[in-house]
């Protein structure tokens, strides 16, 4: 037995000891972790944290279990020195789903517990501020649940039979009219609506709030950023509350661009899921591609063929480049270098974008990765092309970038110092990628838990220290530098070969089980849970959202900032509001 | 703090600024409005300004490019356009965006289904470019476009696109993607050969035992 396994054996003694009867091992064929009972939830995760060193809670999120009448909510835990995840889930009856809030233990289950009741009316007790936070107060119903259908309902799953072999054409809009396909809760009316008291405050858009401490004479404003703001980089609110130019607290609103991406995952087959998974964070296709893929292989016990793997390393570190040059660019414009330091990140990204066009037929809707491999060899002149790019050009051009900013006192007397995060705020807020190495914690996915090839490389996990602005600009920079070095290597050492394991196919069947595939993406920890049941469809189909997470932190770290300064906090944690909405 | 810091990002955005009308200078009326000067534009060797003014210039796509799904049709001799697709429905059932519809043609006389489109609608503004109709459509027949210019005034009216729109000749495929169809030519073509090959040593087989039962039944008959 290796230490690992040793080890894992240790912790489930310990585990299993210490709860006898409210803890057991998920016993389910496909499915691993243990079954916690609701009561002793809370005992539970504080042992994992405190005792056995699972500090960092990365995912939470519910699963509607009908023909069972289950809810289960189900938890990954990691350890941020590395290693294997730790599932545990509670299981409560769907009628009444109430399961303890871990809010308390780890902070960063806040978005996602909200996200869970949210969509799945899963109630969280404990939790400080439980409410809906994608969709809006007036939305009937918990739309994850299996039981709820959209206005327009046409099938359980595609494919639909209404297509072939009769297809009558027809536009979904006619038979889903703008304006009547609203459902409101029973004795609802938007018109009369007013929110309560805490809400009041972001619908007024600016209210004045009474100071608790009276040292000056002064109130406090509330300020809404966005929705349509230049700086949200998207349609994205932030509620400020300030205290003359100081923040005193931030609230994220968002869900503006929510399409409930999961539950048309669910409706979707496997293969279809792939195209969608591009239009999560678009900046990225290729890492989020790699996710599901890596999730959906593991189920279909399928590896890919080693030509596939190189090209499917090369192309998620292009996407890396190509993200952090023009996260670089956009953080840049927030702080009001207009436009000129982003138009140079986006030459760079103009021709990486350009290599997935040759190769995958699209510049940011990849579509690229299939269950065993990837769609298409690369052809001999983009090879060429993105060898230029990774041993002449792009270190040329980052070498540019770095004189152009990094000691710019502009770049450095507005990031050094603003937006801190401790370490142990970053790891308890589970924050995840650049926002969380930048803060001082070296934890790489690549590195923690390879999957992939990426055992096989030589490159260094990017660490700041000092979890500011100017060190999640720092970070980037490196994390490009490394990048390159992964892209070097593999170019050197691609084989030739075939690029598919096993013949391509459309219908999968996907045996039953549940599986959590996860990579480390430009934005942080992208995660993919999925459920089947053996069926064409996946039952459950779970996106990790970095975008999302990252901003549980976004309070902390405003906090006694100075308005001016949230939006360059913002811009630092970059977020895609594709990835956030879902 | 000294300022040299913001100095030397001046220089950088001036050295830019150099390059631009250096190369401007240099290559003179070759970089705009030529293929070549857009080459050049969107190659990983250009200095300067990097923009294509759209529409003036257009940057030529790769093949692999994909825009909205068209058909391909066989060029008859009579000018018409024959659909190689025969209405099997992988393409339906793959499509993410459920955009596809096909109704089945059926022998007039018999009523049984024939492997023909009677219909095909693709729905434009559904479709989401993913090209996995194309990637699996096992007889080449529905194929991505590289037309990206799609923009009517009515988007009702003109945006379902039926088997009149959709037909494309042979000849436009080979053009846009010539790589991906001589690949798949060459792969009909040896498919054919080994069918006929199949065929030819059937047919020897079948011949060479007809003549032995020949050689028999007149070994027979002189007996």
């Amino acid at each position: 037995m290796s230490e690992q396994t040793v080890m894992i054996q240790n912790e489930e003694d310990t585990l299993l000891s210490r709860f006898p009867k409210v803890v057991r091992k998920d016993e389910r064929k496909g499915y691993e972790g243990y079954v916690v009972e609701a009561n002793a939830l809370t005992d539970f995760a504080r042992t994992l944290r405190d005792e056995l060193g699972y500090d960092y809670l990365s995912s939470v999120t519910g699963v509607d279990y009908l023909p069972q009448g289950q809810m289960e909510v189900v938890y990954h835990a990691y350890k941020t020195t590395g290693g294997p995840a730790l599932v545990f889930k509670v299981q409560v009856p769907r009628d009444n789903p109430v399961v303890p809030s871990l809010v308390p233990i780890y902070p960063g289950a806040d978005f996602q517990e909200r996200e869970a009741w949210d969509l799945l009316g899963i109630k969280f007790e404990g939790h400080p501020n439980l409410k809906r936070i994608l969709l809006w107060e007036g939305f009937h119903g918990h739309p994850l649940r299996k039981d709820w259908r959209e206005p327009y309902f046409e099938a359980e799953h595609k494919p639909y039979k209404s297509r072939f072999p009769e297809g009558k054409v027809f536009r979904a809009e006619e038979r889903n009219p703008f304006g009547k396909n609203v459902d409101y809760p029973a004795g609802f009316d938007p018109a009369q609506w007013t929110p309560d008291n805490t809400n009041a405050l972001i619908y007024e858009g600016l209210g004045r709030v009474e100071k608790a401490s009276d040292d000056l004479p002064t109130e406090q404003i509330v300020v809404n950023l966005g929705p349509q703001h230049p700086s949200t980089h998207g349609v994205f609110r932030m509620v400020v509350t300030l205290d003359g130019e100081t923040v005193v607290d931030l609230e994220p609103v968002m869900g503006y661009l929510h399409r409930n991406h999961e539950k048309i995952g669910e409706r979707n087959t496997w293969l279809m899921n792939m195209p969608f998974t591009d239009r999560l964070d678009y900046l990225s296709p290729m890492s989020n591609n790699f996710g599901y893929a890596l999730a959906v292989e593991k189920l279909l016990g399928v590896k890919p063929p080693e030509r596939a793997e190189y090209i499917r390393v090369i192309m998620a570190e292009l996407t890396r480049i190509q993200n952090h040059i023009f996260a670089i660019g956009m953080f840049l414009n927030d702080m009001g270098a207009y436009f000129t330091p982003s138009l140079y990140a986006i030459e760079e990204r103009e021709l990486i974008l350009d290599v997935f066009e040759a190769v995958a037929g699209s510049r940011m809707m990849v579509n690229y990765f299939r269950f065993g491999g990837v769609a298409r060899d690369i052809p001999e002149d983009v090879m060429k092309k993105i060898h230029d790019l990774a041993f002449e050009r792009l270190p040329r051009r980052i070498d540019e970038l770095d004189r152009y900013l990094t000691n710019s006192e502009i770049v450095r007397v507005r990031g050094e110092g603003v937006g801190v995060l401790t370490p142990e705020q970053a790891i308890a807020y589970s924050a995840a990628g650049p926002v969380l190495r930048a803060s001082g914690v070296p934890y790489d996915v690549r590195r923690a838990e390879p999957y992939s090839i990426y055992d096989r490389f030589d490159f260094d996990v990017a660490v700041r220290y000092h979890g500011d602005v100017y060190d999640r600009y720092l970070i980037r920079m490196d994390e490009v530098r490394q990048s390159i070095r992964i892209i070097q290597q593999a170019l050197q050492q691609i084989p030739e070969g075939p690029i598919m394991s096993g013949k391509p196919q459309y219908q999968h069947r996907v045996p039953a089980g549940e599986s959590y595939g996860r990579v480390e993406g430009p934005k942080g920890e992208l995660g993919f849970y999925v459920v089947s049941t053996g069926k064409g469809n996946p039952w459950r189909y779970h996106v990790r959202a970095p975008s999302f997470i990252n901003l549980t932190a976004l309070a902390e770290m405003t906090k006694g900032q100075k308005v001016a300064d949230t939006v360059i906090i913002l811009g630092s944690i970059d977020i895609v509001l594709g990835e956030t909405d879902r | 703090m000294d300022g040299s810091g913001i100095l030397k990002g001046l220089g950088v955005t001036i050295k830019r600024l150099i390059a631009t009308y250096v190369d401007d200078f240099k290559r003179g009326k070759a970089r705009y409005r030529t293929d070549e000067g857009i080459a050049y534009r969107s190659s990983a060797e250009v200095q300067g300004i990097f923009t294509i003014q759209y529409p003036d210039e257009k940057l030529p796509v790769p093949e692999e490019f994909r825009f909205v799904p068209f058909l391909v049709g066989e060029e008859q001799e009579d000018g018409t356009l024959d659909p190689r697709c025969t209405a099997c429905g992988i393409c339906t059932k793959v499509c993410p965006a459920q955009c596809i519809w096909i109704v089945r043609s059926k022998d007039p006389k018999t009523g049984r289904p024939r492997p023909k489109p009677a219909e095909f609608y693709i729905d434009i503004d559904m479709c989401m470019n993913c090209g996995l109709c194309a990637e699996y459509c096992p007889f080449d027949s529905i194929k991505m476009d590289h037309n990206y210019e799609l923009a009517t005034y009515d988007r009702k009216a003109d945006n379902i696109f039926d088997l009149q729109k959709l037909l494309k000749p042979v000849s436009y495929y080979a053009q846009i993607r010539p790589e991906n169809y001589k690949r798949e030519e060459e792969a009909r073509r040896k498919a054919e050969e080994a069918k006929r090959k199949a065929a030819e040593a059937r047919a020897k087989a079948a011949a060479a035992r007809a003549a032995k039962a020949k050689a028999k039944a007149q070994q027979a008959k002189k007996e």
